[in-house]
């Protein structure tokens, strides 16, 4: 990473809400991609109370400052980015230390930011659950957002609040990732659809991740879904996100419509009508 | 899905559970954005119907107020089938005897009830009837 900056960095927070919803395996997997792409990416862990990006991309033993040492002016903002071994073009920075529960304003985090930005082309922000200060610290430096949802009422209802809350502030644009889609359920509508979930919270898709048992096995190694360019269902959903947010045209196709052949369309009807398989 | 609740489905006697969803998030979250709790929504829906009923004749079982949600942009709606305008004399007459005792219209609840000073003309046309 070089100091020289053209183009602003884009300055994305990743928000749901709701906990567990995909947050922070989005953003691992979004940082890597876009790294891979050629991007200088900084993901930074704004959840610094329960902070998980660093076990999720494996750099869990590597972390010594964090951002709070370097507003303290004990380190330098280059000693606390935690560069990943396989993908240098990714640095991965703490926003705190679990133990320090309350040193982080929102001013706090725009400085911060501002010095990341201005040696990266984007900068994701991991937000924490909730609505509360964490939040509201994450969300202070954010130009856009994604927020991440399932197809489940709860998941649903905590975006829409998040939502409501990114529009006062001005952030925009906000785009919609529709996490753990289970395209069978979806058919036979026992799930909320895809186009349910748009219609509701009326955001533009950037991507639709299905539900992919690969991704509980990059979790458990610490290497995110993206990093090994496996053909999983989740990994190429992430990638074409990436993709996405470059401004490439790559078409969101909805999974339980996708299947084309006559059978399959038989099958689709058939399944739809009567609610079986 | 169970067998049973293919069955039911067959009848066309329970809807899939991810419609059930959407409705349900759709009247929850026209609510949440307009700080709206129900106990609220029914008292001014009571009032709109208390109002409205001063100029007009309507069918309060068909009357619905509700708030409806696209787009993030929530509205309140009304639907109230009018079965008729009520004469001017009545609306002067209406307006002179607030709290006078008088019979209320038993199909009304009862603090919906206003005074009636004309008596009823003719039936309600069945169109004027049909909630929209």
């Amino acid at each position: 990473m070089d100091a020289v900056t053209s183009a602003p960095a884009r300055i994305i927070l990743i928000c749901s809400g709701k906990g567990g919803v995909g947050k922070t395996t989005l953003t691992a997997n979004l940082g890597i991609a876009l790294a891979r792409l050629g991007e200088r990416t900084v993901v930074l862990d704004a959840d610094f109370g329960l902070r998980n990006l660093d076990l999720l991309l494996g750099l869990e033993n590597r972390i010594v400052y964090t951002a709070q040492e370097v507003l303290a002016e004990t380190c330098r903002l280059e000693q606390a980015l935690v560069k990943h071994k396989q993908e240098p073009n990714l640095a991965l920075l703490p926003a705190g230390n679990p133990r320090m529960l309350e040193w982080l304003t929102p001013e706090d985090m725009q400085r911060i930011v501002a010095m990341v930005a201005e040696r990266a082309d984007f900068v994701l922000i991991d937000c924490p659950a909730g609505i509360e200060d964490g939040f509201k610290n994450a969300a202070a430096a954010a130009r856009e957002a994604i927020v991440i949802t399932t197809p489940e009422v709860s998941a649903v209802r905590d975006a829409d609040r998040v939502i409501g809350l990114l529009n006062t502030r001005g952030v925009a644009p906000v785009q919609l990732v529709l996490n753990r889609v289970r395209p069978k359920m979806m058919a036979s509508q026992e799930m909320l659809g895809v186009d349910d979930v748009t219609d509701i919270l009326a955001l533009p898709l950037v991507g639709l991740v299905v539900e992919d048992e690969q991704v509980i096995v990059s979790t458990n190694r610490g290497e995110p879904l993206t990093l090994n360019g496996n053909g999983s269902p989740a990994a190429k959903a992430y990638q074409n996100i990436a993709k996405r947010l470059r401004g490439e045209d790559i078409p969101l196709e909805d999974p339980s419509k996708a299947r084309k052949g006559l059978r399959a369309r038989l099958m689709n009807k058939i399944r739809k009508t009567t609610g079986l398989f | 899905m169970t067998l049973f609740d293919f069955i039911q489905r067959l009848l066309g006697r329970q809807k899939p559970s991810g419609t059930m969803a959407k409705e349900r998030l759709q009247l929850v979250l026209a609510h949440d954005r307009s700080d709206l709790n129900p106990e609220l929504l029914e008292q001014m829906r009571r009032e709109i119907l208390e109002v409205v009923q001063r100029y007009v004749e309507i069918d309060i079982e068909e009357g619905d107020v509700s708030l409806e949600t696209e787009d993030r942009v929530t509205a309140l709606v009304a639907n109230l089938p009018i079965k008729r305008a009520r004469p001017l004399p009545a609306l002067v007459a209406a307006a002179a005897a607030v709290g006078m005792a008088q019979a209320p219209d038993p199909e009304a609840p009862q603090e919906l009830a206003l005074p009636l000073a004309c008596e009823p003309t003719e039936d309600p046309s069945p169109a004027a009837a049909d909630p929209v």
